[in-house]
């Protein structure tokens, strides 16, 4: 209770969970405030926005509607975001424990195979990974988390490495844990939370990616996706602005509030630790 | 005997997750000029609160009621029910006895206490000495009261600097000086080492002549041997002992330890559960404790004269 | 007299530090029988806290012979390695910091009998409360996060943990140093209570000497990893022969009272 109190004592996460409160409101009613396929012809092509108030925010080249697709983008950004978040997180926090708590060979080999991913741009291998296998929601997910999950490991390992010195280790070596157990149940969940404070910037990082892979044509093509209403856009850019402008602005939003509201969380738990 | 700082009716009070813990609870006590006090207690007792709060170095958020005159000049808070009364109004400064360099400075600091919700329980400018120079603190850990990245020779340089107005290289020669009272081995090539490189007790040994570098009247040590082993502890006390008897210093030692306390003490003060319930001559406490609590603590000591709690015929071996 | 719970021989540890090699431990050797308190003393260094994790094997020897209850102990791995823990437990200096900061106090005293599978689940929570009782607690403190409770309950907490297993030997690694004194008295009691009860040998560390002559039959004094002197606590603490023993000897706090 307190803890949430604090979070919103800051000015930054107030925004910032507002702004994600908007997001997950319009990913949310998306299907209900607009049924059916956000993709259907709804009026005639390039109306401007604010013209007619049934198209609120126009239409597309070819007739779309713009504040529908908008609604419906949302709920792509923001599972892509998550699902790619939460994989990179657990992939890397299962991967750094293992590696910290074990040491020696394993320690070397993960940390090696860490090293290998971290130098190849993480962009260059989800373009690499969805063009092999081809996009699809779950395929892009994947393709971001394979460039995301390197920091979360290597946080989690640093901790692990302190963590794993620690009596209480000692004391579940003693009692006759079985070593994965400790690894688990022991550590890791004291080794989460300076993880889980990367969350946001990976989450942030995750909905960019996915514009940007969206905008070269490698996103979804079932779903309508913020990058892809970008791309749309760039073919009229001089004529009608706004279709590249409205997305581009929906993008930048989520990202700062993702950030935002992420820092907030971090800001609150760092006053608690810091009390305790 | 003159009384360097008189406490009356001093409480503390933290707010801790929105419950408040009453740390002191009406304490009174003289701290004579030159005597060495022993402040003993458990944990809990409220004995680092005191140390803290005669040194004025209590944490801001923690709400002080009641009275630490020092000599001549006055140190005063309003007790909570007169707020505002005498908010503007500071007490006049008196200037303490005694010659300039060494006389307690009254300095004007302002405590605020804030609550929780945002209301401000509105605290005067107090005065207190100042820190470093007319207080000497020596906490329990030296390795966190110690800056791990700066030599030793400049900590205690810059004490003496500070509150001494010398010159840098008057400043060395004041920090070679004191590694030398405090008996540090090769006090010379001392200086430029780092906290790191010195053993706990050395650590120790460099955090008194940083506390005693600007000749302060009132030295405390909180624990200052609670994270020693038995034979560095003894050397560290028998170093404090010197010090203070060479320089004139009043001396403040807290401990949890009643046998510690006694082997270095004139005057011992039990605090239990934030309150005084024994003050006395050293002498008086040992032989002829007057509280119950005083007696458990006495009786509860492992010397080694105490009786065995180990049944003997019991032993296998 | 009976055969050693723990027969430690030549046993050694070498670390480096500043790429010189230096011993932590050199050469030590001593038994403990059972049901007997043999106390390791010594100035913070000279290894005692070292042999405890040596013999506990969480650190391994470089050289030495461990044998516990008679068999090999350092010869023992994985499964069988943990299986033979039941018997040799340890309690720790710190309680706080010996538990997991999210445990219960329910789950701290569950883990040692669903790991040894020495009591179904349905049956472990009335084990549980018999081991909170047996140390002097009450039962209701189980729900209770090992941080709300108080020190001297914690010590009790991870003393009811180590004897779940009905262990011949535990190691109490400076365990009543960190005590307030009036609780110090009652965990000696409880621990010595243990020892009569059920057999319990105990390898106490501490550097204390007046704790140890309150509840141990033998010391070993160390000094800089090596053996300085050892013998019956009382003997050598009244009379001790080593320089390192005199000095402890000469360290330890006197409360000069007139004894009524």
């Amino acid at each position: 209770m307190s803890r949430l109190w604090r979070f919103f004592r800051t000015p930054e996460a107030i925004a910032g969970a507002l702004i994600l409160a908007l997001l997950v409101a319009m990913a949310v009613a998306a299907p209900l405030i607009f049924p059916g396929d956000p993709q259907a012809i709804a009026g005639p092509a390039l109306l401007p926005p604010f013209q007619d108030w049934s198209l609120p925010l126009g239409t597309d080249r070819l007739g779309r509607d713009v504040t529908a697709e908008l609604f419906h983008g949302a709920r792509t950004s923001l599972a892509v975001g998550l699902a790619a978040a939460a994989a990179a997180l657990f992939i890397g926090a299962v991967v750094g424990t293992l590696a910290g708590f074990a040491g020696g060979l394993v320690d070397e080999v993960l940390m090696r195979v860490t090293d290998a991913f971290q130098t190849v741009p993480s962009f260059l291998l989800a373009l690499a990974f969805v063009s092999i296998v081809g996009p699809s929601l779950g395929v892009v997910v994947g393709a971001i988390a394979l460039g995301a999950w390197t920091g979360p490991a290597r946080v989690a390992r640093a901790e692990v490495l302190s963590i794993r010195e620690r009596d209480y280790v000692a004391g579940a070596r003693v009692i006759g844990m079985y070593p994965l157990e400790i690894a688990f149940r022991e550590v890791l969940p004291n080794a989460l939370p300076p993880v889980l404070a990367l969350s946001s910037v990976i989450v942030a990082a995750a909905i960019l990616t996915e514009a940007a892979l969206s905008f070269l044509g490698l996103g979804d093509p079932n779903r309508v996706t913020w990058g892809g209403m970008i791309a749309e856009g760039r073919a009229v850019l001089r004529t009608a602005p706004f279709l590249s402008i409205v997305p581009g602005i929906a993008l930048v939003l989520t990202v700062l509030g993702v950030y935002l509201a992420g820092e907030g969380v971090v800001e609150s738990s760092a006053v608690r630790r810091s009390l305790s | 005997m003159t009384a360097l700082l008189s406490i009356r009716d001093l409480s503390a009070r933290y707010r801790r997750d929105g419950v408040e813990l009453l740390a002191l609870n009406g304490i009174s006590l003289d701290v004579e000029a030159g005597e060495r006090l022993a402040i003993i207690g458990e944990s809990g007792s409220g004995k680092s609160t005191l140390a803290l709060a005669i040194a004025g170095l209590l944490p801001r958020g923690a709400r002080i009621d009641g009275t630490i005159d020092w000599q001549a000049s006055q140190f005063q808070t309003p007790r909570s029910g007169e707020i505002g009364s005498s908010v503007a109004g500071a007490p006049a400064l008196k200037v303490g006895e005694g010659d300039d360099d060494s006389a307690i400075s009254p300095l004007a600091g302002e405590m605020s206490g804030r609550t929780e919700g945002g209301a401000k329980d509105r605290q005067p400018l107090h005065l207190r000495p100042i820190g470093g120079r007319d207080v000497g603190f020596v906490f329990q850990d030296p390795s966190s009261s110690l800056d791990p990245v700066m030599p030793i020779g400049k900590q205690i340089a810059e004490v003496a600097r500070t509150h001494l107005s010398l010159t840098w290289p008057e400043a060395y020669a004041k920090a070679k000086t004191l590694l030398e009272r405090v008996r540090l081995p090769d006090p010379q090539s001392a200086l430029r080492a780092y906290p790191h490189q010195l053993s706990g007790g050395q650590k120790q040994r460099v955090a008194i002549a940083a506390a005693i570098a600007a000749g302060p009247r009132l030295l405390i040590a909180d624990e200052a041997t609670s994270a020693l082993d038995t034979i560095v502890q003894a050397e560290i006390v028998a170093l404090i002992r010197r010090l203070v008897a060479e320089d004139g210093m009043t001396l403040a030692f807290i401990s949890h330890d009643i046998a510690l306390a006694a082997t270095l003490a004139d005057r011992i003060a039990v605090l239990r559960h934030g309150e005084l319930i024994e003050l006395g001559e050293t002498r008086q406490i040992l032989n002829a404790p007057r509280h119950a609590y005083t007696r458990a603590l006495l009786d509860a000591h492992l010397g080694l004269d105490a009786d065995p709690l180990l049944d003997r015929q019991g032993a296998s071996a | 007299m009976n055969a050693p719970v723990l027969a430690v021989s030549n046993l050694a540890k070498h670390y480096r530090r500043g790429g010189q090699p230096f011993p932590a431990v050199d050469d030590v050797s001593f038994s403990i029988g059972p049901a007997e308190t043999l106390a390791l003393a010594g100035p913070s260094g000279s290894g005692k806290s070292t042999i405890a994790r040596l013999v506990l094997r969480l650190i391994e020897p470089d050289v030495g012979r461990v044998e516990f209850e008679g068999a090999d102990f350092l010869a023992l791995s994985g499964a069988a390695l943990r299986a033979r823990r039941a018997r040799f437990q340890m309690v720790f200096q710190d309680p706080l910091s010996a538990f997991n900061p999210r445990a219960t106090v329910a789950r701290v005293l569950d883990d040692p009998l669903r790991i040894h599978g020495l009591a179904s689940r349905t049956e472990r929570p009335r084990r549980i409360a018999a081991l909170l009782e047996r140390v002097g607690l009450e039962a209701g403190l189980a729900v209770r996060a090992i941080h709300e409770i108080s020190g001297g309950q914690r010590q009790r907490v991870a003393i009811a943990r180590a004897i779940a297993t009905r262990p011949s030997l535990i190691v109490l690694d400076e365990a009543v140093s960190a005590l307030d004194v009036s609780v110090r008295g009652q965990i000696l009691k409880l621990l010595l209570d243990l020892q009569r009860q059920e057999r319990i040998a105990y390898l106490f560390i501490s550097h204390d000497l007046g704790v140890i002559r309150a509840v141990a039959h033998r010391v070993v004094i160390l000094d800089a990893g090596r053996i300085a002197e050892s013998g019956e606590a009382r003997a050598v603490i009244a009379n001790p022969q080593s320089a390192i023993g005199k000095a402890l000897v000469a360290a330890t706090p006197r409360l000069n009272r007139t004894r009524p």
